[in-house]
């Protein structure tokens, strides 16, 4: 059955230090998202992931003879939030095209579609990088679209059409709302283009969670990201320089469907390198789709994709123009979320965390957790402590999630508040949280439980330090000789003496004040 | 009222009066009309589907109802037949293409959705020009339906079978649809009456699309007021019709009865009359005009310049919509698969070709082959594009008539049936056919065609076309109904010009068809 075999042969590559002293890379990136509306684009089919195959589907998502498409309102208004979002301007009025091709995945054999006439363009998103540096991403246009069916190709070894013995389709996913986000060419971004590609739908994954438009979940296709690299000559050292910008740009090639952060920027990566290869070796680069394997690194020659396609685009007939009134268009842009790079600012300043510590707090994907702890009445201090700390590393080796522990953050509030009120010290509130961990119930019933109260009866504390002096005369010496730091040793025999129910400050003024 | 022996001769209107008269049933109203297919149907191919069960089951629940003393439908129990290109859950609809044959839809048309609730028995599915491509109902892969009128001649296109069957007495009412003429050229070639909504008046939801931006649904009747009784049950918003008006259906019925003509603006379209149009076919044409101005109607005469390039524009525009339109029929999710000769394991691709090679018919490659390159890359603006503009020039062309006249008159079509076989061989003289109905798709106004008398020359019958503005449905019913009226008057007998038509039933039994058209 197949009509050609796809060439598995490792291509080569430069080294990617090498790649760019020679090259500047430019970037386009297409980004599909799959919107979390109930029902699909253009029917009332439920969007649900995971169902059996073929039971969320209707005559109009199967493309029956005579069925017809009804625009769903609610993706329409993702759209146009999605848009604002992005900073871009919203049509005044648009259409539907359809997008004709053949593909057994697809039931009208067009895809219902934008082509000239996008409901969003002309925006920007400014990324973070990982020194803290902003770049900004020009967004071209974001159009609504409906999703095709999915393949499984049984047989052969590649997993695709070609060679396969047979193919099953799944209609569940044919008609699932999509925007796709399109970038201007991504220039001077240089040696950091890999990293400012993954920053990118990084920083497009928090916007789409924070607008609750979208799962924004990779591994289930919610967020599939094309990546086009392409390799022009470099010259001097600015990335971003006019005489940089001035050079024509290289043919590019289309990684399609890199789905999750990491391999973007690897698939980026790898493309620089290949590229380089491919042109330092006098060939030129065959302007085509690209297949992405995670697990060996590379990619693989797709399909030949030329300027030419032709998909013989033409307004959608069978829909009215979308044409969103300026009013409901500020009624949406009302309903926007703070910007994540703008909330991340506000809360790191409001916390008083180092970039150092908000960056890890970042990285751990903590900051929900930490604004409801502190909101509960931790101190960001504490709540950074505790969820960064101790509950990191337990999640850490359980290997599961932070917040799946079992703790609550009104439960870190509650222990932060029996520290700060000198009821439980340091090594209290860690068995305490031991107690919660282990099911005992919130941290006020576990002191209760366990009898985990500090002493605050100075009698005993005072005759534990009179006994430990007594007992460490040579101790007491230095300390009397302006040696204060060896008190340390004293206060920990008080705690022990104590066991552990003391407060170690007031120990230590005890013994300051006996010995100085 | 005027009787016949036989219940299929009656008006939709008097059936639906004698059945809530308790003068007959349903069934025995339903009976009548499936014994008359059966008789006649193997001679006209008007019916592809015969769905005597599902008739006499909704005959029978509608008799029950009204013997239960319920309120029903004015056409409830009223037999009616629908084009095969309306989808009708669980009667298989092949839109007269092989490529559907035995494809039974799993759901109903809005259209027919709305039959089914108003009480109507389906008696089943009628021939068409395959993918409603056609003028003449001879590119159907089911074979060519039958003129009554003339057993060699064409019954219209492409909604035939509807038109033949209303035409022979084996329904009263049919579904049909028009696209650049589907409805109104038939009723004209026929003898009986043809209405065309405003674009959007009626749902297109169940009906298999030829070109989304033209097609419209309409009655198929043998008067103006049954027309509007069909019009009226199946008009209005559909939720599941993007396109779909969003208006109460203008009151066509209450129009129909008019017979007051004083002071009306009746514009005959210059462009659509004279030269290519049949010595009997103008000249019955110019004799309703006399009618009309002896009533009172004040006929002017309007010139729409860009009509000249209708039909240049029309067959851009169908074809780009309908290349696009009958890409699902690919044989990997329903109607017919071929694997391609001599090809081992052929991958989806080559099974999508060889089973589009198989089932469709040449009108229909003719049409995907030139709508796939009118919209390819390249050619889009000049063709595609530019009928566009044709297109509102015009609809422009229809604004500034209609500041003059309150309706637009022309011939319906500019010859009678011709013979079937006589344009297979020359698909522009068969597109010729529509050059008066075009117009109006393209726009978007309704019209009708009324049956104007038969011609001298060859005792055929023709029409006159009756067009108004968007969303006036009922101007065209009201210039309709009275001159209907007029008419009868001049004729005499039922006032039907069917009257004329020769017994079919004897045609038959004479052995009247021909053996070369067989």
């Amino acid at each position: 059955m197949s009509t050609h075999t796809e060439s598995m042969e490792v291509e080569d590559v430069v080294a990617y230090d090498e790649a760019l002293t020679r090259f500047d890379p430019v970037l386009g990136l297409e980004v599909h998202v799959e919107l979390n509306t109930a029902t699909k684009m253009f029917c009332g089919c439920a969007t649900g992931f995971g169902a059996d195959p073929n039971t969320q589907v209707c005559p109009v998502c199967l493309g029956l003879p005579g069925a017809l498409p009804v625009v769903n309102a609610t993706a329409v208004e993702s759209a146009i939030r999605i848009g604002l979002a992005l900073n871009c301007q919203i049509a005044d009025w648009c259409r539907f095209a359809r997008k004709n091709y053949f593909y057994p995945d697809m039931p009208k054999n067009f895809q219902t579609s934008q082509y000239d006439e996008p409901i969003a363009f002309e925006g920007y998103l400014d990324v973070d990088l990982d020194d803290g540096t902003v770049f900004r991403v020009e967004i071209e246009r974001a159009h609504m679209e409906e999703d095709t069916g999915k393949s499984t190709h049984i047989g052969g070894s590649t997993g695709r059409i070609h060679g396969a013995e047979f193919s099953l389709v799944d209609f569940n996913r044919a008609g699932i709302p999509l925007i796709e986000i399109v970038t201007k060419p991504i220039t001077g971004a240089g040696e950091r283009a890999p990293e400012v590609a993954r920053a990118y739908v990084s920083a497009l994954r928090d916007l789409l969670k924070a607008l609750d438009v979208s799962d924004v979940k990779m591994e289930q296709g919610n967020v599939r990201c094309d990546a086009n690299v392409s390799l022009r000559a470099r010259v001097g050292d600015d990335p971003s320089a006019e005489e940089q910008l001035a050079v024509p740009l290289g043919t590019r090639t289309e990684t399609k469907n890199v789905n999750s952060l990491r391999s973007v920027e690897r698939a980026v990566r790898y493309e620089i390198c290949r590229h380089a290869a491919v042109l330092d070796s006098g060939s030129s680069i065959l302007q085509e789709t690209r297949h992405w394997h995670e697990d060996t690194g590379v990619t693989t020659s797709g399909r030949p994709k030329s300027d030419a396609d032709d998909y013989r685009y033409f307004p959608e007939p069978d829909l009215v123009p979308v044409a969103p009134t300026r009013e409901r268009v500020e009624e949406l842009r009302a309903t926007l979320p703070e910007p994540p790079a703008e909330r991340r600012k506000r809360l790191q300043s409001d916390w008083g965390y180092s970039d150092l510590e908000m960056r890890d707090v970042l990285n751990a994907g903590a900051i929900e957790v930490i604004e409801e702890t502190v909101a509960a009445g931790a101190t960001p201090a504490a709540a950074r402590k505790w969820w960064m700390g101790d509950l990191a590393r337990r999640a850490n080796d359980a290997g599961t999630a932070v917040t799946e522990l079992g703790v609550t953050p009104a439960h870190i509030a509650e222990l932060d508040g029996l520290v700060r009120a000198g009821r439980l010290n340091d090594s209290m509130a860690r068995q305490v949280m031991e107690g919660v961990l282990a099911g005992e119930g919130g941290p006020t019933q576990v002191v209760d439980a366990r009898g985990l109260e500090l002493v605050q009866d100075d009698g005993a504390l005072e005759a534990a330090v009179d006994k430990v002096i007594a007992a460490n005369p040579d101790v007491a010496d230095k300390i009397r000789d302006g040696k204060v730091q060896a008190a340390g040793a004293l206060i920990g025999q008080v705690m022990k003496e104590m066991r552990g129910q003391a407060d170690a400050a007031k120990a230590r003024e005890l013994i300051l004040g006996k010995l100085t | 009222m005027p009787t016949h022996p036989d219940l299929t001769h009656l008006t939709a209107a008097q059936m639906a009066d004698g059945l809530a008269a308790g003068e007959f049933t349903s069934v025995e109203l339903t009976q009548a009309h499936l014994d008359r297919i059966a008789a006649l149907n193997p001679v006209l191919n008007a019916f592809l589907q015969v769905d005597t069960e599902g008739a006499l089951a909704t005959a029978a629940d509608v008799d029950a109802r009204r013997a239960a003393g319920e309120d029903l439908p004015r056409l409830a129990g009223v037999p009616i037949a629908v084009k095969d290109i309306a989808c009708t859950q669980g009667i298989p609809t092949t839109a007269g293409s092989r490529t559907l044959e035995g494809w039974v839809p799993p759901y109903d048309a809005t259209v027919v959705t709305r039959l089914k609730e108003a009480g109507l028995p389906i008696l089943g599915k009628t021939n068409m020009d395959e993918f409603a491509m056609g003028s003449s109902t001879e590119h159907s892969a089911y074979g060519p339906t039958r003129n009554p009128w003339d057993l060699d001649r064409i019954p219209g296109g492409s909604g035939g079978g509807s038109s033949a069957a209303v035409a022979a007495f084996l329904a009263p009412l049919a579904i049909g649809s028009d696209t650049g003429g589907s409805i109104r050229q038939p009723g004209a070639v026929t003898g009986t009456v043809g209405a065309k909504p405003t674009y959007g008046g009626v749902s297109r939801y169940g009906v298999i699309a030829l070109a989304s931006s033209l097609d419209q649904i309409g009655p198929c009747a043998r008067t103006i007021t049954d027309a509007a009784l069909l019009h009226e049950v199946i008009g209005g918003h559909d939720p599941m019709d993007s396109t779909s008006i969003d208006a109460p259906v203008p009151p066509v019925l209450e129009a129909a009865a008019n017979r007051d003509l004083t002071g009306t603006r009746v514009g005959i379209v210059k462009e659509l009359t004279g030269e290519g149009y049949q010595a009997g076919v103008q000249a019955r044409f110019d004799e309703s005009v006399e009618l009309l101005r002896q009533a009172g109607a004040e006929i002017v005469e309007v010139s729409c310049p860009h009509f000249q390039y209708a039909m240049a524009a029309y067959y851009l525009i169908l074809p780009s919509e309908a290349s696009s339109n009958l890409a699902r029929f690919d044989a990997m999710r329903y109607g017919l698969r071929v694997s391609p000769e001599g090809v081992e394991a052929p991958s989806a691709e080559q099974v999508m070709g060889a089973s589009r090679d198989a089932g469709f018919g040449d009108e229909v490659k003719r049409r995907i082959i030139l709508g796939t390159y009118a919209l390819s890359s390249g050619y889009y603006d000049a063709y595609y594009g530019q009928a566009q503009k044709v297109r509102t020039l015009i609809a422009r062309d229809f604004e500034a008539a209609f500041e003059q006249a309150d309706v637009l008159i022309s011939p319906t079509a500019p010859t009678t049936a011709f013979r079937i076989g006589d344009k297979m061989e020359d698909p522009m003289a068969m597109y010729l056919n529509d050059i008066a109905t075009i117009p109006a798709n393209l726009a978007g106004i309704p019209g009708l065609s009324l049956p104007s008398g038969v011609t001298d020359e060859d005792g055929l019958p023709v029409g006159i076309q009756i067009l108004a503005p968007a969303t006036q449905d009922q101007r065209m019913y009201a210039v309709g109904g009275a001159l209907e009226a007029l008419l009868a008057e001049q004729w005499g007998g039922t006032g039907s010009v069917l009257d004329r038509a020769p017994d079919v039933t004897t045609g038959v039994s004479a052995g009247a068809v021909s053996e070369e058209a067989k």
